[in-house]
């Protein structure tokens, strides 16, 4: 049996009598590429903070990396990372200052932060700018540090926010190089995209839809489900009747 | 006379450390539909900052309706609207009292260009009494759209509308500049997403300061100078793996479902069976045309 690492059964999250999450249910198995798609006030940003441990569910079941969003949050924090194109990184510390920072964060220790990062740095091709601010650095190197920050602890998963958001076409596809690669070794991607393209690069996807999971399965699958000729037209079809609107 | 001119801008930032625009010159016609396409970084705000007389360029002179950006600021601050990439709003007004606002600072009032914001204004209108600063993403933009038309632009600036929006939210946005092009406004639009220059007139691609093309989208991508395939098989990232270490290969890079790839001498056959030989399975290529963000990338790499 695959194992799985993020399993949600009638996850829901209620604000009032608003169902900013509305019984959803899905299983991603380890290693995979779990894209999750919506439009603007579907629910991601809701669903994305309870499994991430930042947010109680009102009700229903969530497991991330074996443990409970409601009883053991903490100990879900400290198997996942995270970085969003809003924020990721401190703008004033340089970038082995930010690696050292995440890195002893999440509890690598220290002689071993020293080892990977220099190694890491030449990866990027960073090295000329190890020592400077990363408030200095462009957007895309910014985004791929970000990423490699984001899983210097080698957590179990990885909840990439909008990872690409305005970063030019060449760099994109570097980063999602670097998503692959880290799926191959075992970390799963949980991302978010507003780019149709990159879902396509996805093993799965999800679309939300007003608060539910109204289309789940891989690209190939949906597209012939709708028989759309690209996940454009799909996702357009399902968010169209959408009654919601925010961020 | 050209809506928009810029001849040879420059501008630095940090005491000429950071080169943001680099001798970009341009002309935009009347009642154009003019995109800026490249990504963050690319130089797209600080050239809509000297437009918008907002910043000084350090070389290189620019105007807008005939009026020069630094000498006659005021006389273009009156005949341009500006919706800036970050919200711009007073975020404690409420809907009605931020359009108000901006319409009696230019002399104006809601009643008096109506007819140019009401098919944006009567989705928003349901929620006048709100403060802005409590909308939704979409509202704020259909919102900030308003302010910048209540009195009646002729040339009107939008950075970056659509970036953070969902593909329905763009969609709605792109129909309502296809309107209001229809009422004669110049309309000079930026976006990181390629997909959105197909629904330009014409575009420029902009990449770390400098212009790599300006043209319409159909003559960019007629001017790709080889042959395109787009190739997948079973395992598509093992395909872009074996795919990159291969001589013949010019270029390749994922596409969606695909992986578009240029050759240096045209023997796709050749690939098909090399590529085949070396186990993937399910091998399909076909010949493509480009799109934007393949000439997009083209041009990139050859920068």
């Amino acid at each position: 049996m695959e194992e799985k690492v993020i399993v949600c059964k009638d996850l829901t999250k209620r604000f009032g009598d608003f169902y900013a999450v509305n019984k959803i249910s899905f299983e991603v198995d380890k290693g995979e590429i779990f894209g999750f798609l919506g439009a603007n006030g579907a629910g991601k940003t809701t669903a994305m903070r309870i499994l991430c441990g930042l947010s109680h569910p009102t009700s229903g079941e969530a497991m991330v990396a074996g443990f409970d969003v409601y009883k053991q949050a903490e100990e879900i924090k400290k198997n996942i990372g995270y970085m969003s194109q809003k924020f990721s990184l401190y703008e004033n510390l340089t970038v082995l200052e930010n690696i050292e920072f995440f890195g002893g964060v999440y509890g690598v220790p220290y002689a071993e932060i020293r080892r990977r990062s220099d190694n890491l740095v030449q990866q990027l091709g960073l090295t000329a700018e190890a020592k400077k601010l990363v408030g200095a650095l462009p957007l895309g190197w910014k985004q791929k540090l970000a990423f490699s920050v984001a899983i210097f602890h080698q957590p179990r998963i990885v909840f990439l926010d909008e990872p690409t958001g305005g970063v030019d076409p060449v760099t994109r596809r570097q980063f999602w190089d670097m998503i692959y690669e880290a799926a191959a070794s075992g970390i799963t991607i949980f991302v978010t995209t507003h780019y149709m393209d990159e879902a396509e690069y996805c093993n799965r996807i999800t679309i939300m839809v007003d608060g539910k999971v109204e289309a789940l399965d891989s690209p190939a699958n949906l597209k012939a489900q709708f028989k759309a000729d690209n996940m454009d037209e799909v996702f357009y079809r399902l968010a169209r009747g959408a009654k919601r609107s925010g961020d | 006379m050209s809506a928009v001119t810029l001849d040879h801008i420059t501008k630095t930032y940090d005491e000429g450390k950071v080169l943001a625009v680099d001798d970009i010159t341009l002309q935009v016609e009347e009642g154009e539909l003019f995109g800026l396409i490249g990504p963050d970084g690319a130089g797209k705000t600080s050239l809509f900052r000297v437009l918008t007389t907002l910043l000084l360029p350090d070389k290189g002179s620019a105007t807008v309706r005939g009026y020069d950006c630094v000498k006659d600021y005021k006389e273009i601050r009156k005949r341009i609207g500006y919706m800036p990439g970050k919200f711009s709003l007073y975020q404690d007004l409420t809907v009605k009292e931020n359009l108000d606002f901006f319409a009696t600072l230019f002399g104006s009032t809601i009643e008096g260009n109506y007819e140019l914001i009401k098919d944006i204004y009567e989705q928003i209108k349901p929620f006048n009494d709100r403060r802005a600063g409590k909308l939704s993403g979409g509202m704020k933009q259909k919102l900030a759209l308003c302010c910048a038309l209540i009195h009646k632009p002729e040339v009107l600036f939008l950075d970056e509308p659509t970036t953070g929006v969902d593909v329905v939210s763009r969609k709605e946005f792109w129909e309502m500049l296809k309107r209001l092009k229809q009422q004669g406004i110049t309309i000079i639009v930026s976006t990181p997403y390629m997909d959105e220059a197909m629904l330009c007139e014409r575009i420029a691609l902009i990449q770390n300061g400098k212009i790599m093309s300006v043209d319409t989208p159909a003559n960019i991508m007629a001017a790709f100078p080889v042959k395109l395939y787009a190739m997948k098989a079973d395992n598509i990232y093992k395909l872009l793996t074996a795919l990159r270490g291969m001589p013949e290969i010019d270029s390749s890079f994922a596409f969606g479902e695909y992986i578009h790839i240029t050759l240096k001498d045209d023997n796709i056959e050749a690939l098909r069976q090399k590529v085949e030989q070396q186990g993937h399975t399910h091998v399909d290529i076909k010949l493509i045309h480009p799109g934007i963000e393949d000439s997009f990338i083209r041009l990139m790499n050859q920068a």
